[in-house]
């Protein structure tokens, strides 16, 4: 109360000066002090919870693309300010980068439910570069004046078969989405095993089946869009999501003796 | 029991014993690395100083000692290689930055643009550059054979100090040197339209690296500075966790 601007999202507690930081379920009593137990306080700096912090990530690429999509003056040549595409697949790009999006920001609000409390701030505004600085750049290309569309011969071809895949693994991602969820209900802790849904059935190859899913509807976005800087963003998302599922991989593998060991962590029989 | 404590015992020994082979055959590389490097920095110092009194002035100086430097400078990416696997203690990523600077400048530069070769802020850096690697190298490998003279390590923690900043002042004049001929010849660069939608424009990734300084010069100086606290005044630097 002597210092409210250190609220307790803010404060971090040790043991030891360069011991771990004691986690926020820990137990006193539990804890290895005598009588009198000595903490050192670090502040974390400045916390947002972690629906701030998803909201504020993904409004940026939503609303970013769109300026670029309707060629806000300035961004493009003089000549093509607030002119649309010819090409359609530019359009359903849009609309698929929008919906992305849009699906991203519904689940924050009404399907997830956080584990942690905050993130400090400096991370978010390095997330929200991150966010948005890609979302503009790929938005500057797919709606340049200049913009190739898939060849004539095949090109519609890859632009259907993109789209199908796309709506699929997104269908895919929310409902492994709606998965993990109903598993926070119940009283025990268990992994996640397939449903009936025909898209939570990759948990039979994989442990993190939404990462999957998510690359997958980039890939597909890549190809759709038939821009490189899409694909190398696709790459660099690939690699985190990796690192992720890896991680996740190892925590179930650790804490479930029973653990199915046909699982891969993101891509079957592979990775 | 009994039988297992002493695999247990036995497993141990092996591992030290690996460990000291490893370490061993670590710090003979190392070794060898660090002399040849002084010798070749060395090598390229008397090659300058040759030039220079033979000609009398710095234009061609480059073009003669490029090879050499391409080598020397190109070889350094062990370094980085060095603090991966764990055998000299310091941060990959500021060795890193360090390196692919100096590889920058070596390849994307100097040899690319040929018209800058005879600035003089070219013979700027590569004196700079000559007279820190060669202290540098140096005290390491006097420090792999535990017979550090002093005047070594004074040089290492001291010249950096007026050194670094004029390095960096040679470098920054080249690029911004090089930067009207990048613009007339678009070399390295893609235009729009093209089937991949992608497009670089080299002259305005140049304009970035030199606004990248800005952020990075003052990290890498302070980093040394830190360094030089420790080492030569044996204080206890207190770090900001981030």
């Amino acid at each position: 109360k002597v210092y409210p601007h250190w609220y307790p999202a803010r404060q971090a507690l040790k043991l030891d000066p360069k011991g771990k930081l004691l986690r926020d379920d820990e137990i006193l009593q539990n804890l290895p002090v005598g009588t009198t137990a000595t903490m050192y306080f670090r502040d974390l700096g400045p916390q947002l919870g972690w629906t701030m912090v998803f909201l504020a990530e993904y409004i940026g690429p939503l609303l970013t693309y769109l300026l670029f999509y309707f060629r806000v003056p300035y961004i493009y040549s003089h000549r093509y300010a607030l002119t649309s595409s010819p090409h359609p697949v530019v359009t359903l790009a849009c609309a698929c980068h929008t919906f992305h999006y849009m699906k991203r920001l519904i689940e924050t609000i009404f399907v997830h439910r956080f584990s942690h409390g905050t993130m400090p701030l400096r991370t978010i505004v390095r997330n929200c570069a991150y966010y948005w600085g890609f979302s503009a750049w790929l938005a500057y290309y797919i709606n340049h004046p200049l913009y190739t569309p898939p060849c004539k011969f095949y090109g519609e071809l890859q632009v259907n078969y993109a789209l199908v895949i796309f709506v699929m693994c997104e269908l895919g991602n929310f409902s492994i989405h709606l998965t993990l969820n109903n598993l926070r209900g119940d009283g025990e802790l268990r992994y996640p095993t397939p449903t009936k849904n025909p898209f939570t059935w990759l948990f039979f190859f994989v442990s993190c089946p939404n990462y999957t899913y998510e690359v997958g509807a980039w890939v597909s976005f890549s190809i759709m869009t038939q821009c490189l800087p899409v694909a190398f963003y696709t790459l660099l998302g690939f690699i985190q999501m990796t690192i992720w599922a890896k991680g996740k991989h190892k925590a179930y593998s650790r804490e479930f003796k029973d653990y199915p060991s046909l699982r891969m962590a993101i891509i079957p029989l592979l990775l | 029991m009994a039988s297992s404590e002493e695999d247990g015992t036995v497993e141990e020994k092996e591992n030290n014993n690996k460990k000291r082979t490893k370490s061993a055959l670590a710090t003979a590389w190392l070794t060898f690395y660090n002399i040849a490097m002084t010798a070749g920095w060395l090598v390229l110092a008397m090659a300058m100083m040759r030039f220079y009194i033979q000609k009398g002035t710095h234009k061609g100086l480059y073009r003669s000692i490029a090879r050499t430097l391409k080598f020397f400078q190109t070889f350094a990416l062990v370094e980085v290689g060095h603090c991966a696997i764990g055998i000299v203690r310091t941060s990959v990523i500021v060795t890193g930055v360090q390196v692919c600077s100096r590889i920058f400048m070596v390849w994307f530069i100097t040899n690319s643009i040929r018209q800058i070769q005879n600035e003089e802020s070219v013979i700027l850096f590569l004196v700079v550059w000559t007279v820190t690697e060669i202290t540098r190298y140096s005290y390491y490998t006097f420090n792999l054979l535990h017979h550090l003279p002093y005047f070594i390590k004074w040089a290492r923690y001291n010249l950096f100090i007026v050194l670094y900043p004029l390095g960096v002042i040679g470098e920054l004049m080249t690029i911004y040197a090089a930067l009207p001929f990048v613009r007339r010849s678009g070399m390295y660069s893609m235009r729009l339209p093209n089937k991949y939608n992608v497009s670089f424009d080299y002259y305005y990734c140049l304009i970035i690296v030199m606004l990248s300084y800005i952020p990075l010069f003052p990290q890498l100086y302070f980093h040394m500075l830190r360094q030089r606290r420790r080492v030569l005044h044996g204080e206890v630097i207190v770090e900001k966790d981030d």
